[in-house]
Order: C-alpha cells, then structure tokens, then sequence
C-alpha cells in the first residue's frame, strides 16, 4: 500500500507523439486523394411512343458521319481515317461556317454523329471521343481567346455560356450496329 | 554587456514541445476524416482508358458507380473470363440496372435527383456491346448524365 503511493505517478506522456506520429503518417499513407475524372456525357432522353425521329431537315453537309467498325477502324465521312487526324478533321468540319460546300454551315448547325459496332472496343469509343471533346475544347479555347483574351474554362460562367451557344457540341450517337456479331 | 550575457545563459529553456502532440492529432484527425476507405470490393479488373480532355468529378455523394470488367482472377474459375457488370458489392445484369437506379435515387433528397451522375468505370477491353446495353439501361431509368471514367493521360504514349 505503501508502495503504491510512493510510486504513483502520471503515465509518461512523452511517447504519446510518437504514437500519434505513427498514426498520422498510416493515414498519410494511405489517403488517396483520388479525383475522379472522366470524359461528361449526357444521354439522349428515351424516345416516346412512335416518335419517329426526322433526320430530313438536317442538311447532309451538316452532319459528320464518323463509323467505327468491330476492328477499331474508322470511316470518317466514307473514308478511312486514322484515329490522330479525327480532332483536326472534326475541327475543319466544325469550324467550316460555308466555305467547302461539304463540310458544315456554321458551328451551331454542325452535328457529329457517331456510330459504333458493338464489337469495337471501349478503349477505341473513349479515344474517340476524346478526340472529338478536344476539337470542341480547342475550338472553344481559340473563341475564348479572340473574344475575350483568356483561355475558355479561365472565362466567367456567361461568357462561357456565350462560347458554347457558338460551338455547342452536338455529338449524336445512332443506335449501334451488331456487324461483326459480337456479344 | 554581462547582464545581456547572463540572459542568455539562464534563460533558453527551449521551445516547449508539450503542444506538439495535440498538433499532431489534430492533423491526424484530419486525415482520418478525410480518408475514404474503399467501400466496395471490386470483383471485376477495371483498367480505365486513357483520355486528355477530362473534367473533375464534383460532389461524390451524387455518383453512382457501374463497374464493366472480366471477373478478377480467382473468381474466373467461377464466373469465367467474359465481362461483368458489378453493382455495389454484386455481379449484376443488365436488368438490374434500372432498380439500382431507383435505389440510389431513394437515397437521395428530392432536389439533388437531377444531379446525380453514373459514373461508368468499365476496362479499356470491353466491347462496347456490353456499354451499349448497359447505358440503354439508364436511358430506360432516366439517368441521364453520365461520365465516362477515365485516368489522364495520353493514349498515344502507349504506340
């Protein structure tokens, strides 16, 4: 009894750093801070009851037919073309406003319709989209910079809503083919 | 000149280091809250494409995630080697997608129901017949706004 008063004394708080250090660097560690990042889309909404969709008062010279088969290939506007010519080939197209009479009018009436077999792989269908996401963005990037001097995600959110009133980004995806009859 | 002197051998007792601990949890306590653990357990190899034109993801809590990959190795001799979709913390059909809709959407407030947003995290692999069906799917359920989960990079390093 004796004893035990004489020796009672506090926990030694020195090591409670350590410890606490330990733990800190366990969470340190294994905190990801992962950012989820990813190409946005918005899905067509389903059609109603016998709808029938009119393509017929879209202009042909509008529409920017991009095909990609079961073998990842492309045909672009019924030619073949090779993945990295996609961005400046949709960006002539795009930003034609008259001057070839087979590409488009102006950037507002500008469609790019995409369709893909159900064999082509995602990794194709990604590229391919990112490809044309960046001829919209760069478009988009050198209206920004004429217009009002800086680059178009730096603008405020009006000036913004202008740029994409000019170049919206109509990118329509038709129903998919099932040529190569893959699952 | 020897009182400045004295000063300064008597008095430097050193910086306390008594409050370091509290410092130390507090941060500590930052990041354990912070900290995500992953919720789900993947089942399915997903190995995102690659893409540069990429936007942030805001508001997590609004994101459901549809998983589209092969079976993980030791389940293959189970499930084999064709791409699966996995919902939450199953294999999933096709089917099941518009009430793992509805399910997601009952979690939610009202308001934010337009918000929400699918994330599709499917392996570069896939076909896109199994995308097809799949985003047919949110179409029926009226989930429109989708992303396309990519990692940041360019594809072309890869030729």
């Amino acid at each position: 009894m004796a004893r035990s008063n004489r020796e009672l004394q506090e926990i030694n708080a020195g090591s409670m750093a350590d410890i606490a250090f330990l733990l800190l660097i366990f969470f340190l560690v294994t905190t990801t801070m992962d950012v989820d990042t990813g190409i946005a889309r918005k899905l067509p909404p389903m059609p109603e009851d016998e709808q029938i969709e009119d393509d017929s008062q879209i202009h042909a010279r509008n529409i920017y037919v991009v095909l990609v088969n079961s073998n990842n290939q492309l045909l672009v506007e019924g030619l073949p073309m090779d993945i990295s010519q996609l961005k400046d080939g949709a960006k002539d197209f795009i930003d034609n406003n008259g001057l070839n009479p087979e590409l488009s009018d102006n950037p507002e009436k500008a469609i790019i319709s995409l369709q893909n077999d159900r064999g082509t792989s995602y990794k194709t269908y990604i590229q391919v989209q990112n490809e044309l996401t960046a001829a919209y963005n760069e478009l988009r990037n050198t209206a920004a910079l004429s217009e009002f001097g800086s680059r178009y995600y730096d603008l405020l959110k009006t000036q913004q809503r202008d740029i994409r009133k000019k170049y919206p980004q109509k990118i329509s995806e038709a129903e998919p083919k099932n040529i190569g009859e893959n699952e | 000149m020897s009182k400045f002197k004295s000063k300064l051998k008597s008095g430097s007792p050193g910086i306390s280091t008594a409050s370091l601990p509290d410092i130390v949890f507090m941060l500590l306590f930052f990041f354990m809250v912070t900290t995500v653990m992953r919720e789900t357990t993947l089942f399915v190899d997903v190995l995102t494409p690659k893409a540069t034109e990429i936007r942030k993801m805001e508001k997590k809590s609004l994101v459901s995630y549809i998983y589209i990959g092969s079976p993980v190795k030791r389940l293959q001799s189970s499930y084999g080697t064709k791409p699966r979709i996995q919902l939450n913390d199953a294999f999933a059909e096709t089917t099941d997608i518009q009430e793992f809709i509805a399910t997601e959407r009952e979690t939610h407030d009202e308001k934010e129901i337009p918000y929400m947003t699918v994330s599709i995290k499917a392996d570069e692999e896939v076909r896109m017949g199994t995308v097809i069906d799949v985003k047919q799917e949110l179409r029926k359920a009226n989930a429109l706004k989708i992303n396309y989960s990519t990692r940041k990079g360019s594809y072309r390093q890869g030729f």
